[in-house]
């Protein structure tokens, strides 16, 4: 009789659905997995060192480049940090677009997961119908920031700039790739101001929603892959540290937005979706119902900002820099300015964690400051990594092919869990 | 404002049912509260006993670990790292978690410093499962040990990574630099070319604007 061995099989660190770099090693008993050993950390780059040499205002922009996804909520969960530890609150205004950019930020991210996990289950279309829209929704970033992906828009304080009151427009000129027509076309909806705009695709976008779960909600094939996949108890999801669409899809009705609530999320009106099995299906379904409450959240926000003008940073000199004309003729403002840029500030000594509900879950900024003008120590509690940790246990007994089904579910970015 | 108001509310209840629960069992421990936040820090040797309590007792009941890390207090309250003083037998390293209970919807920060030389501590893992990658990244990062963990390996480091990158003495640019030599056809190691330097000094300020609110019985907002 031959001798049976169990086979080892290196995932990675470079396949396309792995989402990133990610190095899986796995055991196989045929093609049952019997153990899986994530090997993370191919995407590090020392964030936290980083950040501990640099005043607080200059690490903002590494937090944009943490998760990759969802960008402005990173930010978001850093500002808090710097704004509990200063004892400062934004104004309402301000509290209102960062409340409308995480849920922008929400739907780019959960789009970006649909079509990827759909991709890699074997659903084509849904990739590209998904990046069509993450498109418009970019452009609300360049907009706004003037990049499309590493805004670093919110700042300690308020928000750098108020929304423009003109989109960008392409050039109305035919080209090799697009005729004057279909320029005209995509203009149709930029005549506006950045509101005009996002109102528009909020109209289209429940549309949008219908039609991507026309393709997968009842789709035979997709139920298959997904339905009994990866199950994981109530029990389990908190023993493991799982928060966000993956706490909720075992049915546990958590989400900070409403719990712990920061921002304009008190004001605001929305519902959290759960789920009752806590399968790979369940936490879809899940996710599909928060790309409709963000739409809804995004709408009132809209709404509101429309009615109530007003100030998106405070006034203190010691935090927010002086308006350009006031530095030409102001000796005040100007050091202000200086100080600022050169120095930074330095926040009482203490220590806190601020946390948000991020896309893929509680995002996180542990501060320790010691009155210095740079943190001392900072930690970023990824809402990815315990994910990840739980590979293990949640592809044990599955075929190979539900790896993906996997990494896909748990909606991992490595510049989130590798930091 | 109601939800701020009532947050403080739980809080309150937290820091009785602490003092209530630990007295009664004996474990030394010190609370501070700041920031609109409670911090539990107990000595090295109760750790495992106060977690244990904090994850299953009642009163508590905090379900989740949201976070562990280290922190290496060496350079606290120093300008400069250049002239580092390390040389101080006292407590460096601390482990540093973040609970949160679901139900009661209160967040807790929970601390010890360990013994030194090695750094060591009792692992977590047996009671939150989640701790398992966080007390891996800590003894990568920091070099503490954790007592009765099943897997402490690296995991963020390169394979082979020599030192604890997040300690105070450890330098920004590392000590080795690597490269693709062609001669040799494989990846070469070589110590780092880069000279340190400074950007921004650090400096610290008192301001008198936080005169108040630095003491540990300030209520933060």
């Amino acid at each position: 009789m031959a001798e049976i061995r169990n086979f080892t099989l290196n995932f990675g660190p470079q396949h396309p659905s792995a989402h990133g770099v990610l190095r899986l090693v796995l055991e196989m008993d045929g093609e049952q997995i019997e153990r899986a050993d994530p090997h993370i950390g191919l995407l590090h780059r020392g964030t936290e060192k980083l950040a501990e040499t640099k005043p607080y205002n200059q690490s903002i922009g590494y937090m944009d480049r943490l998760d990759y996804v969802s960008m402005m909520c990173s930010e978001h969960g850093y500002v808090l940090a710097i704004e509990k530890l200063l004892g400062i609150e934004a104004p309402i205004r301000a509290l209102y677009i960062r409340t409308m950019f995480d849920e922008v930020t929400r739907i780019l991210n959960h789009l970006m997961w649909l079509g990827t996990h759909a991709l890699d289950i074997g659903a084509m279309t849904m990739f590209l119908y998904c990046f069509r829209e993450r498109e418009d929704l970019m452009d609300c970033y360049e907009a706004v920031s003037g990049t499309r992906m590493h805004a670093t828009y919110y700042r300690p304080g308020g928000v750098y700039l108020d929304l423009p009151d003109r989109m960008p427009r392409y050039e109305e000129k035919a080209s090799k790739w697009h005729s004057e027509a279909e320029i005209r076309r995509r203009n149709d909806a930029r005549h506006g101001s950045l509101l005009d705009f996002l109102e528009d695709f909020c109209e289209r976008f429940d549309k949008y929603i219908e039609e991507y779960e026309t393709l997968l909600t009842d789709n035979r094939i997709w139920k298959q892959r997904t339905v009994g996949i990866g199950v994981v108890s109530p029990y389990r999801a908190k023993q493991l540290g799982f928060t966000g669409p993956m706490l909720r899809g075992s049915g546990i009705a958590w989400d900070l937005r409403k719990k712990q609530t920061y921002a304009a999320y008190d004001r605001v009106e929305f519902d959290i979706p759960v789920g009752r099995n806590g399968d790979t299906y369940d936490r879809y379904l899940v996710r599909m119902e928060e790309l409709r409450q963000s739409n809804r959240i995004i709408k009132q926000c809209i709404a509101w900002l429309r009615q109530n003008a007003g100030p998106v940073m405070i006034g203190d000199p010691k935090v927010a820099p002086p308006r350009r004309d006031e530095m030409k003729q102001d000796m005040e403002a100007l050091i202000h300015h200086f100080k600022l840029f050169s120095e930074g500030y330095c926040p009482p000594p203490g220590e806190v964690y601020a946390a948000v509900e991020a896309p893929k879950g509680e995002f996180g900024v542990y501060l320790i400051s010691d009155g210095a003008n740079k943190p001392y120590r900072m930690k970023i509690r990824a809402p990815g990594f315990p994910h990840l940790a739980a590979m293990d246990e949640m592809v044990r007994g599955h075929m190979l092919s539900d790896v993906t089904t996997m990494i896909g579910t748990m909606d991992v970015v490595f510049g989130e869990i590798d930091r | 404002m109601t939800a701020q108001s009532s947050m403080e509310e739980r809080l309150d209840d937290l820091v009785d049912a602490i003092e209530g629960q630990f007295e009664e069992s004996g474990i030394a421990y010190e609370l501070n509260r700041a920031f609109g936040e409670v911090t539990l820090q107990v000595e090295a040797g109760d750790w495992r006993k106060a977690a244990e309590q904090l994850r299953n007792h009642k009163a508590f009941d905090f379900e989740e670990l949201i976070d562990l890390c280290g922190v290496d207090y060496a350079a606290y309250g120093q300008a400069e790292r250049a002239d580092l003083d390390i040389g101080e037998a006292g407590k460096r390293f601390a482990v540093v978690c973040h609970l949160l209970s679901l139900s009661k919807n209160v967040r807790l920060r929970f601390r010890t410093f360990c013994e030194n030389d090695p750094p060591m501590v009792a692992s977590l893992n047996p009671i939150w499962n989640a701790a398992n990658w966080f007390e891996r990244e800590a003894f990568d990062m920091y070099g503490i040990l954790f007592e009765g963990h099943p897997d402490l390996r690296r995991i963020l480091t390169d394979y082979g990574f020599v030192g604890y990158p997040l300690r105070k003495d450890f330098p920004l640019s590392g000590h080795v630099e690597m490269r693709y030599d062609a001669e040799k056809r494989r990846v070469v190691y070589e110590p780092v070319k880069i000279e340190p330097r400074v950007l921004v000094p650090r400096v610290l300020r008192d301001d008198n604007r936080y005169a108040g609110r630095a003491a540990p019985e300030s209520e933060g907002g």
